[in-house]
């Protein structure tokens, strides 16, 4: 995709976007509502028209191509099954608009649906499966005709947490098994995070950063993307020389060029240690614990510091060490980190 | 065993107070019931009378209290004029010209009104709604030079489907829009597209398809539209049934004719209805 733009009315969708998915690649593209990330995906579609740019598919313009000449599978959000059709007759329709000859069709189905681990249903109709299987159905007639790009439109953000996590895993497992590049919108960090080759944060219809989930986390290209992928504590500070100094503790800057004077660093919460403080002393570092939420193996501790409250992200065990009410003493981590301006709004996650 | 006592008392207040509350309740559901009841005989029996004491007027015998069939054979033998098995005929015609002309125009239209121009919808829906609103004498003035020159090229009483295909729109439209509201027609069309249908697929293979039930009510109301109408087809002088009902209570004192033609239309709206409700279910098994 080349320099595509797309407005509705006077809002732009989408502002001069390129992007590059290589085969095979499953490429996730992570952002707040309205971002453009689902408008991304429908142009690519054909099921909208950019206003300017270029799409090309194996070095084919399909830019002007209608959607039923583009040989893209898709999944949408809502569920999509054909009601009047079974399962089976759902996965071979794709098939029979191409004219595949009756036989060739079924096995051809059943094998799709075997791949989804659905084979058993093939004569239901959509209405008698559940949610998450009606979507692994609407992924089975997806692949049924073998897309040069599988297209996922936040697949699973109708379904509940545990049937979400199976399906995001088989999706990747019948992903990497097909060998299919396929472009994945979700709103969801933690989706993204865990099954693509490379993440693409966008804002306001452009791309911020694309690069793999771990880069785009412990190496996030702006402010943004550090506020939107996983927590951060954003703590007032003082750039000076290559560093910004943050409650007397200097740390390295991402990016040296920022010139002197004051911002707001960008600390994660793993980044900050605990340990108790019987020391009775005050100081820019020593606080109360007020909260603490277990996460599971790890837990996420809430420190007040007099001026300010900061999250730390600690192993479960220690945490329990450290009720509500104990004075700790806090550590940074001095790890590269990124600053936005002084007052510059937190980013919410929708 | 004393910390279960106290458990044990409040399960058996709860027992002493279970029966009473549940007595309350199942003496409401009776009343309830026994209401359902009376208002669903009362009104049963405004409708249904009428329609028995017209049955047993057209298999009145010639004496008082007697039965006899006469009648209900002089509705294939009754030479008017106007005769009434042609209007019969024509009638019934034009109820299925009716049905499939509007059929053919309206379900495409409201397809690709919903897919393609949604803007359009309110307008559409004005313009379906419109005859609803204008009296049927009103629209004849309309109608009634229109009709002079078609009269010119064909004087048959079929040309009336040209005023009944408006005169059922919007009943049709209401019908139809029902259906399409309960289907996500936009997903269902993009999921087709992106499967390499075209707009003539998705439209007749992928939302029609859907919309069955709409569909078959639709046509019942335009079949009974076209079966009961009389105004516009009297005022425009061509003879359907109702038309020749009215002429036979006009010019004969054979009454009996009358009330079995009325009977037998009835009946073949109600066989009507039978029949589409049952081949709506079918076509619903298994289905939502």
């Amino acid at each position: 995709m080349q320099g595509l733009s797309r407005h509705y009315g006077s809002v732009v969708a989408l502002d001069n976007l390129d992007l590059t998915v290589h085969a095979g690649e499953l490429i996730a593209l992570l952002g707040p509502s309205g971002c453009g990330k689902t408008t991304t995906l429908r142009l690519l579609a054909g099921l909208e028209d950019a206003d300017t740019g270029q799409i090309t598919v194996g070095g084919t313009d399909i830019t002007r191509r209608p959607a039923n000449k583009r040989d893209m599978g898709m999944v949408f959000q809502a569920y999509s099954l054909f009601p009047h059709m079974t399962v089976r007759q759902n996965v071979a329709f794709g098939l029979r608009l191409r004219r595949v000859a009756a036989s060739e069709r079924d096995r051809r189905a059943l094998e799709m649906l075997e791949l989804v681990g659905l084979s058993t249903q093939a004569d239901r109709y959509p209405h008698q499966i559940s949610g998450g299987q009606q979507q692994r159905v609407a992924l089975a007639r997806a692949l049924a005709i073998e897309p040069q790009v599988l297209l996922l439109d936040e697949p699973l953000s109708a379904l509940d947490a545990k049937v979400r996590a199976q399906l995001r895993d088989q999706i990747r497992r019948i992903q990497l098994e097909v060998g299919i590049t396929t472009l994945f919108v979700t709103h969801d960090q933690e989706e993204a995070l865990a099954i693509a080759d490379r993440v693409g944060v966008m804002r306001d219809g452009k791309l911020e950063q694309l690069a793999p989930p771990t880069d785009v986390y412990s190496r996030p290209a702006t402010p943004f993307v550090a506020e939107f992928v996983g927590l951060s504590n954003r703590l007032a500070g003082t750039v000076s020389g290559g560093t910004v100094t943050v409650r007397g503790r200097d740390l390295p800057l991402v990016d040296l060029s920022i010139p002197a004077g004051p911002v707001t660093a960008l600390v994660r919460p793993e980044a900050v240690t605990l340990a108790s403080d019987s020391s009775g002393d005050s100081g820019p570092l020593v606080g109360t614990v007020i909260a603490s939420t277990f996460l599971g193996a790890t837990s996420r501790v809430t420190v007040d510091l007099g001026d300010t409250t900061i999250l730390a992200q600690l192993s479960t065990s220690d945490a329990t060490a450290l009720p509500a009410g104990s004075r700790v003493a806090l550590t940074i981590r001095p790890d590269p980190v990124l600053v936005s301006a002084a007052d510059a709004p937190a980013v919410t996650e929708e | 065993m004393a910390a279960v006592s106290p458990l044990s008392a409040e399960l058996s207040g709860a027992e002493t107070q279970g029966p009473q509350a549940r007595g309350l309740r199942a003496g409401q559901r009776r009343r309830l019931n026994v209401f359902r009841y009376l208002v669903f005989t009362i009104f049963g029996l405004f409708f249904l009378l009428p329609l028995l004491a017209m049955v047993r007027f057209s298999l009145q015998g010639k004496k008082l209290g007697t039965w006899s069939l006469a009648a209900w054979k002089q509705i294939a033998s009754y030479k008017g004029p106007p005769p009434l098995l042609p209007a019969i005929e024509v009638t019934l015609e034009l109820a299925a010209i009716t049905s499939v002309v509007m059929l053919i125009l309206v379900v495409p239209t409201m397809i690709w009104v919903r897919l393609r121009v949604q803007w359009f919808s309110r307008v559409l829906e004005f313009l379906c709604l419109l005859p609803l609103t204008i009296p049927a004498i009103v629209l004849v003035v309309g109608w009634a030079p229109i009709y002079n020159k078609i009269e010119r090229v064909n004087v048959s009483a079929l040309m009336l489907f040209w005023a009944y295909v408006i005169l059922a729109l919007p009943y049709a439209y209401r019908a139809l829009a029902a259906g399409l509201n309960t289907i996500d027609a936009p997903t269902l069309s993009e999921a087709a597209r992106s499967l390499g249908a075209s707009w003539f697929t998705v439209m007749f293979r992928i939302i029609a398809p859907n919309m069955w039930q709409a569909i078959l009510n639709a046509l019942l109301l335009t079949v009974a539209l076209v079966l009961g109408e009389f105004t516009v087809a009297y005022l425009l002088t061509y003879v359907n049934l109702q038309v020749e009902l009215f002429s036979i209570s006009r010019n004969t004192t054979n009454a009996g004719v009358l009330f079995s033609a009325s009977a037998a239309t009835l009946l073949f709206g109600f066989a009507l209805l039978l029949i589409l409700s049952y081949v709506g279910r079918r076509l619903r098994r298994g289905r939502p």
